[in-house]
């Protein structure tokens, strides 16, 4: 069955939930549907919006996060994105960053190109990230369970993967309306110091 | 030929403070040194290296990322996805394999067609010798400060002391 079982609540829903909890810590959103649904939901300059470069967005992330130790560093990712970019599992887990918290949008579908399944639903990838060195990782299927993990997740060392298990729907939510060197200058600016 | 400290150190000198990549013989010397300073970060895949190092630009620090010339065919989609069309530089410090049609099987096509390849893409390039070495980083450093794009300085068998001279 696609989703699975007891998951209720879109990706939309989950990055709503998420971005309540979040003020000023950077944020790297990977390509398709996370950075369009993020990008109309709350639009902030500590957002970089990706636009190709799929299965990158741990890795510019962990970029930020080496680069500023004293920033606790996020990055919004999706089922597919994490499989193709597996090998960042295992760098995050061997370097430890205790600032890199890795949140994961797991439909078991390509949203962007027509809901064609991706094999997350027999590759549990929370399972992926604890064994490669992730310190915690949690999987969760409703709302109140990923605000209750994402908060003890702020407040602990990492690195840290929360998955969280979302239906299908896409927001209505259009193309990120910034440029992408833009993107790339308003963060810059916004993590300064 | 160049010692690899001189190299690591003319690097240093030009402020490049972020240092990622995947190994080749041809640049074993310059990771030795790297790691003898602690100022590398090993990834697992080139296009990894690119995007940490993209991360590291945006976070403030000057990224140089190492790889062999067959790293550029891996790391092509972030390269013009991610650095070209977001204004993401870094300094690519590639190892030239297969150059001149010596070198085992799997080096020669990307070693006969690299300079296109690097054109094609329209990344900046310049290849190391020891006798134009001084220019050789000052360009490289105008370039990334001037294009905000990829620029790779591309290194040749011989040219910096590798682990077993």
């Amino acid at each position: 069955m696609r989703p699975e079982e007891g998951t209720l609540i879109s990706r939309a829903q989950a990055l709503a939930a998420l971005l309540e909890l979040l003020t000023d810590q950077p944020v790297i959103i990977c390509n398709g549907f996370p950075s369009r649904e993020a990008h109309k939901i709350a639009d902030r300059p500590t957002h970089f919006y990706m636009i190709g470069s799929m299965g990158n967005a741990p890795a510019i992330a962990l970029g930020v996060a080496l680069a500023k130790p004293n920033k606790q560093v996020i990055t919004f990712d999706g089922d597919g994105n994490v499989l193709m970019g597996m090998g960042t599992l295992a760098t995050v887990g061997a370097l430890k960053p205790k600032n890199f918290i890795h949140v994961v949008f797991d439909n078991e579908v390509y949203g962007t190109t027509g809901n064609q399944p991706t094999i997350s639903n027999v590759v549990p990838l929370e399972k992926v990230a604890k064994a490669a060195g992730y310190v915690n990782v949690e999987r969760v299927l409703d709302r109140e369970d990923l605000v209750y993990e994402f908060k003890d997740m702020l407040k602990k060392d990492g690195p840290s993967m929360l998955l969280i298990k979302v239906n299908e729907f896409a927001e209505d939510a259009g193309r990120v309306l910034h440029e992408p060197p833009d993107i790339t200058k308003r963060f810059m600016k916004a993590i300064e110091g | 030929m160049i010692e690899s400290d001189a190299f690591v150190q003319a690097l240093q000198d030009m402020g490049v403070d972020f240092f990622t990549g995947v190994p080749d013989s041809i640049l074993g010397g310059i990771i030795a040194e790297l790691m003898v300073r602690r100022i590398y970060t090993p990834a697992v895949r080139e296009d990894e290296a690119v995007g940490m190092a993209a991360g590291a630009y945006m976070a403030g620090k000057i990224p140089a990322v190492l790889m062999q010339n067959s790293g550029l065919g891996t790391s092509l989609n972030t390269l013009i996805s991610l650095n070209m069309i977001y204004r993401q530089p870094c300094i690519l410090i590639v190892s030239w394999r297969g150059q001149g049609g010596k070198d085992a099987p799997e080096h020669l096509v990307m070693g006969e067609v690299m300079p296109h390849f690097l054109d094609t893409m329209k990344i900046p390039h310049r290849t190391l010798t020891e006798s134009t070495a001084v220019e050789d980083f000052k360009w490289v450093a105008e370039t990334f400060m001037k294009q905000r794009i990829p620029v790779a300085l591309v290194i040749t068998k011989g040219v910096v002391k590798g682990l077993h001279p």
